[in-house]
Parts: C-alpha cells; sequence; structure tokens
C-alpha cells in the first residue's frame, strides 16, 4: 500500500517493533497516517490482525510528541468498549508496549467494577488514556464540568463496533460522541471492527456529517475459512433442535483437537448439548458450559481454566461471540443452524487468533431443514458474503435520557443542542417536532393534559436555556444512566430448610420460569434440578438427580435466519441439481416432496392446504425466521376468523407455518388473505393487545426515565417495576395513544419483537407468487412443522381461558 | 367451608360476571371490576382508589401520567350506573396522600361531587387519608355496620368473623398453559372479605404473602378479577411472585 512506504514510525516505536522480530503492518501505519492527518477513520480487520495496536498507535505517537505542559492536561484519548472485561483486557494489553518503549504515558480503566477511591482520582488527575464503556461515558457527559474535563480530548477509540452501532447501547452512544466533538472540537474518531458487509454504514453512523468524512482502512483479508457441513452417519431428523443424533461424532471431533468452542443458539440447547457430551465422555475430557444464565464467579472459573489452556471444549451461547482472546482454539463447531453468516464468521473467527492460517469449522445441522441451512451458510462463507444490516434510526427514549443528561451537566439552548444531536449518526433526520416533543417530554412528561407544569424536571432559566430543577433530580438522573434493560432475572437457589434461601447457582428470566410449576424437573448450570417454589427474587430448587427432566417447549433459535441466508436456502432447495450433494435422507425427501406435491422456485412461497383428523391444515414456506412467522401467523388468524374458517391454533418454526381450522381452507383467496394491508389496522389492533407492547413499553419506560429503576435507598425489583409499568400502559394507552413513549414502544415492539419489516418485505416478496398445492394429506415438507404441535399454546384470550378453566376445575372438583 | 356449601356458593355466579356468596352469612356479590355488591342494601362499596396517585409521583420527579384519577372515576361511574346503589362506599385510601384532595382538578371534583346525587356517599378513612375529604359531599365514618357485616378500611389481626376490609390490595398469581396471570382479586373464607383495589394506579400484594398470615380461618379462596366476569380459585392453583 502506498500509504506503508509514506509513513515512517518514530525511532522508538521502530526499534520496538524490531525488537519484537515485527514490522509494522501497512494497515497500522494507515491508521497513523490518518492520525497525523487528523482523520476519523474506520478499521476493518479480521481479529487477531493488530487492530487494538493499530487504533492506539497514532494517540501514543502524538503523546510522546507533544510538548510538556505547563499545567495538568485532561484525558487525551478515550477508548471505549462494549464489555467491562474488555475494556480491562485492553489497558492491560497497551501496557506492555508502553512499559517496553518506555513512554511516559498513563492509562487507566474505569467501568462499573471501579473502586471509587481510583473514580475519585481519575477526576481529579485525569490519565492520558481512558478505558471505560459506553455507560460510563454517559455518565461522564451528565457531570458537571464534563465540558472542561474533555477540553483537552484528542481522539475517541471504538473498540468492535460492529456490535454496538444497531443498538439502543449504540444511539447513547452516538449522542456522547456529539457531545465529546462539541467539547473538542479537533476530536478524532476512530471505529475498529471485525469484517463486516456494508462499512459504508458503519462510516456513516461514526462520522460527525457523512460517510465520507471517515477514511476507510481496511487490514489484510486473512485466508477464508475452512467450513465443513457434519453429514452424521444417523439419519437426519425430521425436527428438532438438539441434533442428539449426531453427538458421538461431535465428541470423536473434540479429541481429536486442541481446543474446541461449541457454539449453540440458545442456553438450552447448551445445557443439553453438555448433558449429552457428558454421558460419552469415557476418556474424561476437560469439557465445560458457559452461558449467560450462569453465575458469575461460575463464568469466570470457565473464562480463566479456558485462557489456561485446560479445557478441551467449552459449550457457550452467544456470551462468547465476543471477548478476550484465548491461546489455543483450533476448532469453531456450531450446533443447530447458523442462522446468519455474519455471525458465523465471528464464531469462526474465535478459533485461531493468527492471520495466516484458516480458522476451521463445522456446522452441525439438527433436522432436514437445517441442513439446507448450514449448507447456504457455508456457501455464503466461502464467497465472502455476508447479511446487510438495515441503516439505524436513533431511538426516542434514548434521545430523552440524552437530554436529561446535558441538562444535569450543563444549561442547554434548545437550537444549538438540536443542531448537536443531528451531528449523531443514527439522529441526522431527527425532526424539530420530535425533538421539541422529547424535550417537553423530559420537562413534563409530554401529556395532553397539562398539570405538570409545576413539577418540570427540567426549566428554562431567565436566558432562554434549560436546566435541570435541583440538585436531587440531577442524583436519580445519574443514578438511572444507561441504555441496557435486562429482563427481570430470579436467582436460582438451593431450597434450604423450611424454605429458606441457599447458595445461587444462577440467574434465569422470568419468562422462563413461568413456564414451570413447583415440581416440574429442568436441566440448568449441567445439573438436573426440581423447582421448589418461586419468591419475589429466587427460584428454590434441589438436586434431582437421575430424573428425566421437562424440556422447555421451545428450543428454538432467539435468532431469526437472515434475510440474506434465507434466500440461499430457497434457491438452493428449488434446483434440484444441487440435492446429491446433499445427505441422503434430505436429498430423498426433497425428491419425494417434489412427487408428492411442489416444489416453489425461489420467488414463489408454497402453500399446501390438507385435511388431517377432523382439522384442515393450511402450511405456508416463507423461510422468514420464528419471530415473523408468529406475527404473520397471528395477523393470518385474525383474518380467517372474520372468513368464518374457525381457526382453532398455529404453530411455528423458523421454515413455516401452520394453521389449523374448523372448517377447510383450500378454496380461499391467498393472494387476498396475504395482502400487505393487513399490516394497517389488523396489526395496530393486535399489537396494542399484545404482551410485547407492554415489554418494550417497560423498557422505554426506564430508558427514557419516566419510570427510574434505582432510587436513592434501594433497586425497585423488576417485578415491581413490570407490574406498575402494565398499569401505566393501560391507562395511557386509553387517554393518550399517541404519546411519545408509546410511539417508540411501538417501533420497538415491531423491529425487535414481531419483526414487522421482515412480513413486510416478505409479503411484497410473495405478492402473486403463492403456489398453492392441495392435498389429501401431510406432505413431506409439512411433517417437521406437524411435529411441533402440541408443544405451543395456541393463540387468543389466553389469559382469561387459563382464569376460567382453572375455576372450570375448581367448580367440578367441587361438584364431585 | 364443607363441599356442599362451596357448590352452593360458587353456583351462584350473577348474571353480570361476579361472584354471589354470603360473608358470615350476609349475601354479597363479588363484581369483575373489583367493587362489592351488598344487593338487600344496595349498597356499592370500593375500596383503596388511591386518587391522584400520579401527580403524586410527579411531585417527586417520576411524572407518571395524570390520567390516573380521571381513569378510576370512568370505573366507577359505570359501575354507578350499572347498579344504581342507594349508598356508595368508599373504604379508605380514596386519596393517595393528604394534599391529593388540593391537587384534584375542578372536573374530578364535580364528577366525584355528582356521584352523590341521589344517594349516601360514605367515606371510610384509612391510613393515606386519615382525615377523609374535606369540601367533597358525603359522611365521614371510622367503620361501618351492615347487617352481620363490618366495613372497615384496615382489616383487624386475627380473625374477624363479618369483617369487610381493603388496604391490602390483594392479588392472585395463577401458572396454567405455559405462562403466568396475575390479576387483582377478592380474598375470602367465607367469614371475612378483603377487597382488591379499585384505584387505575394502585399495585397488588400477593395473596401468598405473609401479610395475610393469620387473616384466615382456612385457606382463602381467591376471586380473580377478569375481563368480563370474575373467576374464583382455590388456593392450592396460586403461586407466589
Amino acid at each position: 500500500m502506498a500509504a506503508a512506504a509514506l509513513t515512517a514510525l518514530p525511532d522508538r516505536f521502530e526499534a520496538w517493533f524490531a525488537s519484537r522480530g515485527w514490522a509494522p503492518r501497512a494497515h497500522q501505519l494507515e491508521m497513523v497516517e490518518a492520525g497525523r492527518a487528523g482523520q476519523h477513520s474506520l478499521l476493518i480487520a479480521p481479529t487477531g490482525g493488530g487492530k487494538t495496536l493499530a487504533g492506539f498507535l497514532p494517540s501514543l505517537i502524538e503523546l510522546t510528541e507533544r510538548p510538556p505542559a505547563n499545567s495538568p492536561r485532561g484525558v487525551h484519548t478515550l477508548y471505549i468498549s462494549p464489555l467491562k472485561a474488555l475494556a480491562v483486557d485492553v489497558e492491560r494489553n497497551l501496557m506492555t508496549p508502553i512499559a517496553q518503549m518506555g513512554l511516559n504515558i498513563t492509562a487507566e480503566s474505569r467501568t462499573g467494577d471501579t473502586g471509587e477511591a481510583r473514580k475519585q482520582r481519575q477526576r481529579a488527575k485525569p490519565p492520558d488514556v481512558l478505558l471505560t464503556t459506553p455507560e460510563q461515558l454517559a455518565l461522564f457527559c451528565a457531570w458537571e464540568g464534563a465540558r472542561r474535563y474533555f477540553e483537552d480530548l484528542r481522539c475517541v477509540v471504538l473498540d468492535e463496533i460492529h456490535t454496538l452501532w444497531p443498538s439502543k447501547r449504540g444511539d447513547l452512544l452516538a449522542l456522547d460522541l456529539a457531545r465529546l466533538q462539541q467539547f473538542a472540537p479537533a476530536m478524532r474518531r476512530v471505529g475498529l471492527s471485525a469484517t463486516v458487509d456494508d462499512p459504508d454504514m458503519i462510516r456513516g453512523w461514526l462520522s460527525p456529517t457523512d460517510a465520507e468524512a471517515v477514511r476507510l482502512v481496511r487490514g489484510p483479508p486473512g485466508p477464508l475459512p475452512q467450513v465443513e457441513v457434519l453429514i452424521s452417519e444417523d439419519r437426519v431428523p425430521w425436527a428438532g433442535h438438539t441434533a442428539q443424533h449426531a453427538m458421538a461424532e461431535v465428541y470423536e471431533v473434540i479429541k481429536r483437537h486442541n481446543t474446541t468452542l461449541i457454539f449453540v443458539n440458545t442456553r438450552f440447547q447448551a445445557e443439553f448439548a453438555f448433558q449429552e457430551l457428558w454421558k460419552l465422555n469415557d476418556d474424561g475430557l476437560a469439557i465445560a458450559l458457559h452461558h449467560g444464565s450462569l453465575a458469575a464467579e461460575q463464568r469466570r472459573k470457565v473464562e480463566s481454566a479456558m485462557a489456561r489452556g485446560d479445557l478441551r471444549a467449552v459449550v457457550c451461547t452467544s456470551t462468547l461471540d465476543l471477548g478476550i482472546d484465548w491461546g489455543d482454539v483450533d476448532l469453531v463447531i456450531q450446533l443447530a443452524a447458523p442462522k446468519g453468516a455474519s455471525r458465523m464468521v465471528q464464531r469462526i473467527g474465535r478459533a485461531n487468533h493468527r492471520l495466516d492460517e484458516p480458522s476451521k469449522a463445522i456446522f452441525v445441522p439438527a433436522n432436514r431443514f437445517e441442513v439446507l441451512e448450514c449448507q447456504a451458510a457455508r456457501e455464503a462463507i466461502a464467497e465472502n458474503a455476508f447479511d446487510p444490516e438495515p441503516q439505524r434510526i436513533g431511538a426516542l427514549d434514548v434521545l430523552a435520557q440524552h437530554v436529561m443528561g446535558c441538562a444535569v451537566s450543563e444549561p442547554f439552548d434548545m437550537l444549538e443542542l438540536y443542531d448537536e444531536v443531528r451531528s449523531a449518526g443514527p439522529y441526522r433526520d431527527l425532526s424539530w417536532e420530535d425533538f421539541e416533543a422529547v424535550v417537553e417530554f423530559v420537562s413534563t412528561g409530554g401529556y395532553a393534559l397539562r398539570t405538570y407544569d409545576r413539577f418540570r424536571r427540567i426549566v428554562k432559566n431567565a436566558d432562554g436555556r434549560w436546566t435541570v430543577r435541583n440538585a436531587q433530580t440531577a442524583q436519580r438522573h445519574r443514578m438511572n444512566v444507561g441504555a441496557i434493560v435486562s429482563p427481570a432475572v430470579l436467582a436460582i437457589r438451593l431450597a434450604g430448610r423450611g424454605g429458606t434461601a441457599g447458595r445461587k447457582i444462577g440467574e434465569v428470566e422470568e419468562g422462563y420460569l413461568e413456564m414451570l410449576e413447583p415440581g416440574d424437573t429442568f436441566i440448568f448450570a449441567g445439573g438436573v434440578w426440581k423447582l421448589q417454589a418461586v419468591t419475589a427474587t429466587d427460584a428454590l430448587v434441589s438436586p434431582a438427580p437421575n430424573k428425566d427432566p421437562k424440556l422447555p417447549s421451545w428450543g428454538g433459535s432467539k435468532f431469526a435466519i437472515s434475510t440474506f441466508l434465507a434466500a440461499k436456502v430457497r434457491r438452493m432447495m428449488s434446483d434440484p441439481e444441487t440435492w446429491p450433494s446433499l445427505p441422503t435422507d434430505v436429498c430423498e425427501w426433497l425428491t419425494v416432496q417434489q412427487d408428492k406435491s411442489l416444489i416453489p422456485t425461489p420467488d414463489q412461497m408454497l402453500l399446501e392446504t390438507y385435511p388431517r383428523g377432523k382439522r384442515h391444515f393450511l402450511v405456508c414456506y416463507p423461510f422468514d425466521g420464528r419471530l415473523a412467522h408468529t406475527t404473520l401467523a397471528m395477523l393470518l388468524t385474525r383474518r380467517l376468523d372474520r372468513m368464518r374458517v374457525g381457526p382453532l391454533g398455529f404453530v411455528v418454526n423458523d421454515y413455516a407455518l401452520a394453521i389449523w381450522s374448523l372448517k377447510p381452507m383450500d378454496d380461499l383467496d391467498f393472494d387476498s388473505l396475504f395482502d400487505e394491508d393487513m399490516l394497517g389496522d389488523d396489526l395496530e389492533a393486535w399489537l396494542d393487545e399484545s404482551f410485547m407492547m407492554k415489554r418494550s413499553f417497560k423498557g422505554c419506560a426506564l430508558i427514557s426515565g419516566l419510570i427510574e429503576r434505582r432510587m436513592p435507598g434501594g433497586e425497585k425489583t423488576g417485578r415491581q417495576v413490570t407490574f406498575s409499568t402494565d398499569l401505566i400502559y393501560d391507562v395511557l394507552r386509553r387517554h393518550q395513544p399517541d404519546h411519545l413513549l408509546l410511539r417508540t414502544a411501538r417501533i420497538d415492539a415491531a423491529s425487535g419483537m414481531i419483526d414487522v419489516a421482515r412480513v413486510g418485505q416478505m409479503l411484497t416478496r410473495i405478492k402473486g407468487s403463492i403456489l398453492h398445492s392441495r392435498l389429501d394429506h401431510v406432505s413431506p415438507f409439512a411433517v417437521p412443522i406437524m411435529l411441533e404441535i402440541g408443544k405451543e399454546r395456541v393463540g387468543g384470550d389466553a389469559a382469561d381461558m387459563i382464569l376460567a378453566e382453572a375455576a372450570d376445575e375448581l367448580i367440578a372438583e367441587a361438584l364431585s | 367451608m364443607n363441599a356442599q356449601a362451596l357448590k352452593e356458593r360458587l353456583f351462584a355466579t350473577s348474571p353480570c360476571g361476579g361472584v354471589a356468596m354470603a360473608i358470615n352469612g350476609h349475601p354479597v356479590v363479588m363484581r369483575h371490576s373489583g367493587a362489592l355488591w351488598l344487593p338487600v342494601e344496595r349498597m356499592l362499596v370500593v375500596a383503596d382508589l388511591h386518587f391522584e396517585k400520579g401527580s403524586a409521583y410527579a411531585a417527586r420527579g417520576q411524572l407518571l401520567p395524570p390520567y390516573d384519577t380521571g381513569e378510576t372515576l370512568t370505573r366507577l361511574e359505570a359501575e354507578v350506573a350499572s347498579v344504581s346503589p342507594a349508598t356508595l362506599v368508599f373504604l379508605g385510601d380514596s386519596f393517595h396522600d393528604g394534599q391529593a384532595e388540593d391537587r384534584l382538578s375542578l372536573s374530578y371534583a364535580d364528577r366525584i361531587a355528582a356521584l352523590a346525587t341521589g344517594r349516601t356517599l360514605i367515606w371510610a378513612v384509612g391510613n393515606h387519608d386519615a382525615d377523609g375529604p374535606r369540601a367533597l359531599p358525603g359522611e365521614l365514618a371510622d367503620e361501618l355496620t351492615v347487617g352481620t357485616l363490618i366495613l372497615r378500611h384496615e382489616p383487624e389481626p386475627g380473625q374477624q368473623p363479618g369483617e369487610v376490609a381493603g388496604h391490602l390490595h390483594p392479588c392472585a398469581r395463577l401458572v396454567g398453559r405455559g405462562r403466568a396471570v396475575r390479576r387483582r382479586c377478592f380474598a375470602t373464607d367465607g367469614e371475612r372479605l378483603i377487597l382488591p383495589a379499585f384505584g387505575a394506579y394502585a399495585g397488588g400484594l400477593n395473596l401468598r404473602d405473609r401479610a395475610y398470615a393469620g387473616l384466615f380461618a382456612r385457606p382463602p379462596l381467591a376471586v380473580a378479577l377478569g375481563k368480563d366476569r370474575a373467576h374464583p380459585l382455590s388456593w392450592a392453583m396460586l403461586g407466589g411472585d
């Protein structure tokens, strides 16, 4: 690269590289050049390419070259990482070159775990390089005197930026970047990212103006990973998500490698695979388990055993997608469907952190459709093609939190702040009306019934600037900063004598326990437990060895298959020439489907109708993921109900959905049944009633500061918050349905929880392309989804039905 | 309560979706709105309205929507319209705090006053509103005897046959069909009765909480508030939070 030839490092740096037997890489030199030119930059390089050093090199050089100052200086470089642990780890890694070159540079981390004394000192005497998280940065920005603290700032480095930007955390970070830029106009923005498909999207997000303002630096691409799809000796199952049939082969592969990371999509799959592998573990290999519900201490133990090289395999969920580099991982196994090519490349990158050797991965499909999906993902990786991401539009609840933070830090002028906010990528197109509504919300709650003017949280000064009402309000805001809303969790504890709570084993989301009743058994933390009781904060359990656990009914993935991968699967399925390359059972299955029913072209959606038992079935195959299918099924059953065919229930998986009814559906007008207008009133009506709206409203209420999670003197538990936000939701919906927070919650639910955009794309895609196959009985394609029936509950007014059934039971008992 | 008695009581589901039974021998209907109807006296009883709870939070910096009083009033007006009671009893904690009455908007005060037209309003006082309303019509009472029943805000400790109280905001949690349902409920052992909170923002306390210990002679029956009817649930079906 030309840049490499032009840029020379200072002697001290050249000598250090030479002493390590290294030469500076081209992308590292290009980053130095961008730094000298004062340019914003985005570095895209595969893991292991000296990316972090490349991000810091310009700052280290600048710090050694700057003239001595008369007075103490502020922070020069701010490093932001999505993970606390990563910030601490990078601090350690950064200290090595600083010490070896004998540079007079201080670098310190600051996270939620940093002690008060150190935090105080950092405030009084800022280090040259400060390493922290987005939440800590938001807190910094809500300090009085933030402006002075950051006035010497020259550079912000955002690590793993590809995981940060498309989220509410990313929105908050973008707003804080805009703020910092006001404090320090010369500040450079530097993003570090693993391989992504669309760097311009991240450049636009990162930039204060437009994508062009951010220089794109690319590291060497590195060899393509080697990916195999494991074709089991056993028959590939029709349905299911556990890949139990292939476990013996997985175990054999583990034996042949030093260290294997085994990724699964849900923690229940993780628990299951861990159990199964230990049943086969005659050699006593050190196989560990890692997922988000395990106690932090237990996770740390696994991580350090891994770092020491003591483990042969770890079964893990997305908790290990990111993070600290580990020595000797030489194989990554993806158990069950990969769901997206980009995520897979990330995961595969966890193997072999050396640039010159390809990483090695094996995909293990758990059922027949997953065989197709694994093949498609393998091809996508070989073609270096990834799933595109949609552009990020900043959330208004996050903006509300930020506006409050600004008022807490110093009085603001509304016009100036509006311009500042629009210099943050996700808020570039924010309208003045929305901005005004947010400021009004922060001040009075934004209610049409204007009774809270005397309770304003921020008030207008005589000079027209907005400031926080009092110190107490400011303190409460600082206690509630952040844009991560974790679901309410319960601690799992051993039941002690007399129902007391004993040792903590881990945590689970409240929703999971709602599916169990006392006496039920479940797998957790690698053991089988019996649920004894649930208290306000704990689930009390006792060990239940040798019991067949009652597994949760849903075993699917929380990730939807990406649009890109789904299109590939549809293409592969429609082309009989590719079938012989698939496992024999799968090839046979496709051939029989062709004989008995139909195979759609890539642009068509297959829809089958057939009777079975006393019911009539409609099965269709959009391949758009569970989330989108659930939404579609909810909307379709509403319509079928109006058409008087008496829909009784539905079931979905990642590939298909099935609806059954009292009356036949063979002669319906399918084009009008699947018309896009279902995303209008039907969607609105259903969404407002759904528990998903309540859940997303709760998140918005917390982030926007309507409800405070932490109050001086104790935290409200998630449960108490749930209950009160539900009441508030109901009341607000009836009295002011267009309130800012309801609008925000609707957008969140539509994107995150029910994937309306995906349903919309699908309806457009299949318009006029529904291929109807009228059958006498179930087709080969329909078998997997039919096997899921009975595991899922039916829709409808479930809550009241549960009450009514319980009451009927009681009456029956009383009458007997 | 023996099976026969339970059967008689449970079978008496009223046409309006309420559950009719006798408390300490006195006939009552537990309506699915959370109000209690005494048909003999034509008396409607509501507990824990917590008027102006929203503005109480707003004064401390949490700007909850200011629609709770209007919402609670609308529900109450619907109940009054549907049964036309001769007497309307507020069973305490009608106001969220001592200043709540001053924060009431004029239109709300008018609507409350209008409820007194053609009937008697009785304000039993509670811990949140110990002095009762100052400007609104109606009589004040610490407690009220109706046949074999005694109506007061806060349950007295120990077993109190005939007591009808509020204060605890009972709610029931039931697990079934893969999900949990949490609803406000009446709680009774046939001798005493605790009313659910009627106010729009009033939270609930699970009936399994130890605050209820010692109040009932036997495990109480919960009558949970559903969309269009009340659902009797046995103690054994209920879960803790």
